[in-house]
C-alpha cells in the first residue's frame, strides 16, 4: 500500500517519454513486444512512462491484447 | 457486411494505403472496411471497461460507434504520418482504443467533482494502512513528501499530483476539465515528481 503510494507520487526514476510520444510509438512497441523482441530497447523511455502514466498503461494493455487476439 | 475485394488481406499495409488514397468506389470500400475494423477495436475496449461507473449497458454500443467514427476521422487525417513502423491495422487500432478509452473515462467521471485539494492525503493512506512497524520508515518518508508537496510545488503542480497520483483521476479527464492537453498535464506531473525526488534526495529507498 505505502510502496504503491510512493511509486504513484514519485513516478519512475528513469527517463521517460511523454504521452504524445508514447502514443506515436505504441504500435511499434506492441508489435516488437508480441514478436518477442526487446521492445524496451526499441523504444527507450516507454516502459518508465507506462509505469508512471495509468491512462497510457491502459491503452498499451488494450492494444497489446487486441493485437494478440487477432493473431 | 459484403466482401471488400480491394484490400484482400488486413495485414497488407501497402494495400490499405493505396485503397484509402484511391478515388471513388475503391476508396469508399476501403473506408467502410476501415470503419468496421475500428469499430471492432472500440467494442473490444468497451467490453473491457463495461463495469466502469456511470456506464449503462444500452449506451455501450453507441459509445463504441462514436469512438469508431471519431477514430476514422483521426486516421484519415493522419494517414500521411503512418511511417510503416508497424502494420497499418495495429497503427489504426490505437486510434479507436484511444477514442473509446477517453470516452469511457469521461463517462465514468461525468458529474463528479475532481479531488485536487490535498485535504485528506495521506490520512487516507495512513488511516487505512496497517501501522506495521516495518512501514515506519515509509510513513516517515510520506510525511517528508507531504511537506515537500506543500513547500516545493506550485499550486498547479499540487493539484495535478493530488488528482492523478493520489486520487486516480485519469489524466485526460483532468486535462479536459482544466482546459489543457494530456501531454501538458503529464509534463506538469513529471516536473512535480522530479521536484519531490530532488527534495527527498538521499531519503529515497
Amino acid at each position: 500500500m505505502t510502496d504503491d503510494l510512493l511509486s504513484r507520487l514519485l513516478g519512475p526514476a528513469d527517463p521517460e517519454l511523454g504521452c504524445e510520444a508514447c502514443f506515436d510509438e505504441l504500435d511499434r512497441y506492441v508489435e516488437v513486444e508480441l514478436a518477442g523482441g526487446d521492445a524496451d530497447a526499441a523504444v527507450p523511455g516507454m516502459r518508465p512512462h507506462l509505469a508512471g502514466c495509468p491512462a497510457c498503461a491502459e491503452e498499451h494493455e488494450s492494444l497489446r491484447d487486441l493485437v494478440a487476439a487477432q493473431k | 457486411m459484403t466482401a471488400h475485394p480491394d484490400v484482400t488481406d488486413d495485414r497488407d499495409s501497402e494495400a490499405w494505403l493505396a485503397a484509402l488514397r484511391a478515388d471513388g468506389p475503391e476508396r469508399d470500400r476501403a473506408i467502410a472496411r476501415l470503419h468496421a475494423l475500428l469499430l471492432r477495436a472500440a467494442r473490444f475496449e468497451v467490453a473491457r471497461r463495461r463495469s466502469s461507473p456511470n456506464l449503462h449497458e444500452a449506451d455501450l454500443d453507441d459509445l463504441a460507434v462514436q469512438s469508431a467514427d471519431d477514430a476514422l476521422v483521426a486516421v484519415l487525417a493522419k494517414l500521411d504520418s503512418f511511417r510503416g513502423d508497424s502494420r497499418f491495422t495495429t497503427w489504426a487500432y490505437k486510434f479507436a482504443l484511444l477514442e473509446a478509452a477517453v470516452k469511457l473515462r469521461r463517462r465514468a467521471w461525468h458529474g463528479r467533482e475532481l479531488p485536487t485539494a490535498p485535504d485528506h492525503w495521506p490520512e487516507t493512506a495512513a488511516g487505512s494502512a496497517a501501522a506495521a512497524s516495518d512501514e515506519a520508515a515509509s510513513r516517515e518518508l510520506l510525511a517528508t513528501i507531504r511537506d515537500a508537496i506543500a513547500e516545493e510545488l506550485t499550486g498547479h503542480q499540487r493539484e495535478v499530483l493530488v488528482a492523478v497520483a493520489l486520487n486516480d483521476v485519469p489524466i485526460d479527464v483532468l486535462a479536459e476539465r482544466m482546459g489543457t492537453t494530456r501531454g501538458a498535464l503529464y509534463k506538469t506531473l513529471h516536473d512535480a515528481r522530479r521536484k519531490l525526488r530532488r527534495a527527498l534526495g538521499g531519503e529515497l529507498p
